[in-house]
């Protein structure tokens, strides 16, 4: 990065006060650090996306279509009738303020225009203006603004400072909920060509190798098969993990961090010790090696599109039903959108654990079940030995990331694997966890290096209840189940509150769990020494 | 500033009323004309936008969850703030509704030295907005005693609670002081605090403004420049049986009072006054978080140009043969010219 990243003190000196100026009239102050570089053309034009050309954020001119205002008119129309959330958002919004200084990145920022609301207002004034009989009357004294292709500036600078973790929307009295909001007036930038590259190249990618990252077939096989060489390093056991094996039980989805990511890998050894301690019928898909959705940032029709892959392989594959990993908006997809949009799963079983015999009643129709589910009614029924010792090198917190909270409310299920895989568990401050919880600030395919100061100002709430754990507790590891947060929380952490470490929930199983035929295990997943060991080690 | 366009139209809705009646006499066309008129725009319109919210189909269910999901059995779920069912969903709602739920969470943030951001509990604008609410609802029931003769019971019952104190003579209604203490926080702290005058928009000062007139009027009206409650009460009911007779012998202050009345009714659809229907249409909470037990439909499920395993594997087979990954098909040979 060119320029130098201020420190965290000046970063947190923030002013909330708004500057006297008026909303309506759209400034748009885009500079460095605080936004995302366009889509390469070539992963637009490999998913036929419109209009695509070459632009920057930084320049004047931004090379839209002739016809943008008619594209965008078109679009909103469209979507209001297609959407209720979006006509109702639109209509019912009394600008109480509640939401205000509920986002993270206001938190961080004291931007005014990342006040939920205003950023709504950004697409409210235009809807009312455009469709509304007030708007059309009145405009201005009615709330109308007109469409300029600075208030499309504007959107594409703050819908792409919203990680849609709905916080806010916890907090609505009617309920609107900003990712709607942001997910429309995403899809509605994407149609004059204005979408971002970390959503359109890993959808790309996706679309065609399985996985965000573009590893092709062999290259997954590949880190698999290194998975297993680690992990029988490591414990002295060494497991099967099928992919593409036709006739399993289960398949299992991961994000494809999971397999290519540090420190997701770890957990990724977990799940393959699990299942290879309690003999799981599973395999990983190649084709399907991605249970992030990217899609889910970019427009319904994307998330389709690669969700499609799931059922399809699982029917494929002749599975009776699918486990998934740890991942948020993967979750988001999986819990609330994919059997509407690829289901129905028909060709599947109703869940049922294979080991203890209990029937995942939530899950009958998507016939797809959390790791964490899977694993918390694991431990109930005592059918895994866990020694939590080995994890008491770490004081541990957990972090609910928003999609898995907000979008399906898995809060116990995580806590009690947790509870039982280490000694030292702390929470986090009441108002940052659970349906509370604030986000890693890079979600929604905002994790850039280019976006970085953003990143960390949108992190700072979560960072800032990691200080307080960490002051108060010692508390050295936040666990969550999000591969964007595995990714983007460690260097969050090491700007905000360094000596905290990042982990999945299944790499503390893995360094728990009593494997048949181990050797003496005097390191974890990560080959660090555990507490108690490293004395012996080291005399 | 915005305010001031507020302010502006109530100066002229004012100027409206009493210039319309104070010299042109005009009864009838605002004690009868345009009250119906009101009331007809009200419901029309009411009408024709929860058609229109009605007829946007709901292609995903989005409920947000606010607490723990239904998955183990022995996990206890949150069965109103992450409802499984409709039983759940239709206490989530009532909840929402009747108590504000999720306004009541609440809280206030800031950021001290450290640097350390604490949340406080913040139920200010709750309790505000909790009181005004309900006061409006009270004063609208004891408004039926305008429009029925004998009055009915419920209306008495909440008359006799309102006056609960029995103080003052006419006895002093409780609300009526509730809503103007209400009022004025939810109005001034829009102009006071920075971040609400920021985001507050002339649709937000106008109905708070045309309330607080209203409010005012009939305060007057009731202790202080004592209004001919006959000749209202003939109006009411002659309104509602359609008989209307034009009243005379009543004060500019009613006038002002149902004119400013009808105007609210009448600018209601056409405002963010439709949160009073829109909250019970509101896919983030009229919907149980039961996606993966029911299928949900979305009727204009889209056809996408999907990436099918036969055109992946035929892309990919031979590095698939030679990393020994189970194939549907066996690569062919390529014959090299």
């Amino acid at each position: 990065m060119a320029e130098k990243m201020k420190k965290p003190d000046e970063m947190s000196r923030i002013e909330y006060t708004p500057a006297k100026e008026d909303w309506f009239d759209p400034q748009v102050k885009i500079r460095r650090g605080v936004y995302n570089y366009p889509a390469n053309p070539k992963s637009s034009a490999y998913l036929d996306l419109p209009n695509v050309h070459k632009w920057s954020p930084l320049d004047d001119d931004w090379h839209l279509p002739d016809n943008w205002k008619e594209i965008i008119t078109e679009g909103f129309r469209d979507r209001l009738k297609r959407f209720r959330s979006l006509k109702i958002f639109m209509d019912i919004c009394v600008r109480c303020g509640a939401c205000a200084d509920k986002c993270h990145f206001y938190i961080g920022s004291g931007d005014p225009k990342n006040m939920p609301v205003v950023r709504a207002e950004l697409m409210r004034s235009i809807y009312r203006n455009d469709f509304t009989t007030m708007g059309k009357i009145l405009g201005r004294i009615a709330g109308g603004r007109k469409l300029t292709k600075d208030v499309i500036k504007e959107w594409f600078l703050y819908f792409y400072q919203c990680t849609e973790c709905r916080r806010c929307s916890v907090f609505c009295p009617y309920g609107i909920d900003t990712a709607e909001i942001t997910m429309m007036g995403r899809e509605l930038l994407n149609l004059l060509g204005l979408d971002i590259d970390w959503i359109t190249t890993p959808a790309a990618n996706c679309f065609r190798t399985g996985n965000h990252l573009g590893i092709q077939p062999h290259g997954f096989q590949d880190s698999v098969d290194f998975a297993v060489d680690d992990l029988a390093d490591n414990t002295g056991v060494r497991v099967e993990a099928p992919v593409n094996k036709k006739g399993a039980e289960i398949l299992f989805v991961v994000p494809s961090a999971d397999y290519f990511g540090d420190p997701h890998y770890f957990g990724f050894m977990g799940y393959l010790a699990l299942f290879h301690e309690i003999g799981l019928d599973y395999t990983f898909s190649a084709y399907a090696s991605e249970g992030g959705n990217f899609g889910l940032f970019h427009s319904n029709e994307m998330m389709k599109r690669l969700n499609a892959k799931i059922y399809a392989e699982a029917k494929r594959l002749g599975v009776k039903w699918i486990l998934g990993g740890e991942c948020g908006h993967m979750w988001r997809v999986l819990n609330q959108y994919m059997d509407t949009m690829n289901g129905p799963a028909d060709f599947l079983e109703e869940p049922v654990s294979p080991i203890t015999g209990t029937k995942f009643e939530n899950a009958k129709s998507t016939k797809m079940v959390h790791i964490c589910e899977f694993t918390a009614d694991l431990i109930k029924h005592g059918k895994i030995k866990l020694d939590p010792s080995r994890n008491d090198h770490w004081r541990v917190t957990f972090h609910d990331s928003c999609n898995p909270a907000r979008g399906m409310g898995l809060f116990e299920e995580p806590r009690y694997v947790l509870h039982n895989v280490c000694n030292y568990y702390h929470e986090m401050p009441e108002n940052t966890i659970r349906e509370q919880t604030f986000c890693c600030g890079s979600g929604s395919g905002i994790g850039t290096d280019e976006n970085l100061e953003m990143r960390l100002r949108g992190g700072f709430p979560r960072a800032n209840a990691v200080q307080y754990v960490k002051d108060k507790y010692d508390v050295n590891l936040l666990t969550c189940i999000c591969a964007i947060d595995k990714a983007t929380l460690p260097p969050l952490l090491e700007y905000w509150v360094p000596g905290v470490e990042v982990a999945g929930i299944h790499e503390l199983v893995g360094n728990a769990l009593i494997m048949t035929g181990e050797k003496d295990r005097t390191t974890d997943l990560r080959n660090t020494p555990l507490a108690g060991k490293e004395a012996v080690e080291h005399v | 500033m915005k305010v001031m366009s507020a302010l502006l139209a109530v100066i002229i809705l004012l100027l409206i009323v009493i210039i319309g009646v104070g010299a042109g006499k005009l009864h009838y066309l605002f004690g009868v004309i345009i009250p119906y008129f009101a009331i007809a725009v009200f419901l029309i319109g009411m009408i024709l936008r929860v058609l229109r919210w009605a007829g946007a189909p709901v292609p995903f269910r989005i409920p947000t969850t606010c607490g723990q999901q239904k998955s183990l059995p022995w996990i206890r779920p949150a069965k109103a703030d992450n409802p499984s069912n409709l039983v759940g969903v239709v206490g989530r709602m009532a909840a929402e509704v009747f108590f504000f739920r999720s306004l009541f969470r609440n809280t206030k943030m800031e950021l001290k030295g450290g640097p350390k951001i604490v949340y406080g509990a913040n139920k200010w604008l709750w309790a505000g907005a909790l009181v005004f609410h309900y006061s409006f609802l009270v004063i609208f029931i004891r408004h039926f005693k305008f429009f029925a003769e004998p009055v009915p019971y419920f209306v008495t019952v909440t008359q006799n609670f309102d006056s609960f104190f029995q103080v003052g003579l006419p006895m002093l209604y409780l609300t009526d002081i509730a809503i103007v203490l209400a009022l004025g926080y939810l109005f001034f702290r829009r102009l006071v605090v920075p971040q609400m005058r920021y985001l507050s928009m002339p649709g937000d000062y106008f109905p708070l403004l045309l309330i607080g007139t209203i409010a005012t009027t009939g305060i007057l009206m009731r202790y202080f420049d004592k209004v001919n409650i006959f000749a209202v009460k003939e109006l009411g009911i002659g309104l509602l049986s359609f008989h209307p007779v034009a009243p005379t012998g009543i004060g500019l202050l009613f006038y002002i009072h149902l004119f400013f009345v009808s105007t609210l009714i009448a600018y209601f659809p056409f405002s963010k006054l439709v949160h009073l229907a829109g909250v019970f249409m509101s896919p983030t909470r009229n919907l149980a978080n039961n996606n993966r037990m029911k299928r949900h439909i979305n009727p204009w499920n889209p056809k996408v140009k999907v990436h099918t395993y036969e055109e992946w594997e035929d892309e990919f087979r031979h590095v698939m043969k030679d990393a020994g990954m189970p194939l549907e098909k066996e690569p062919v040979e390529e014959v090299k010219e």
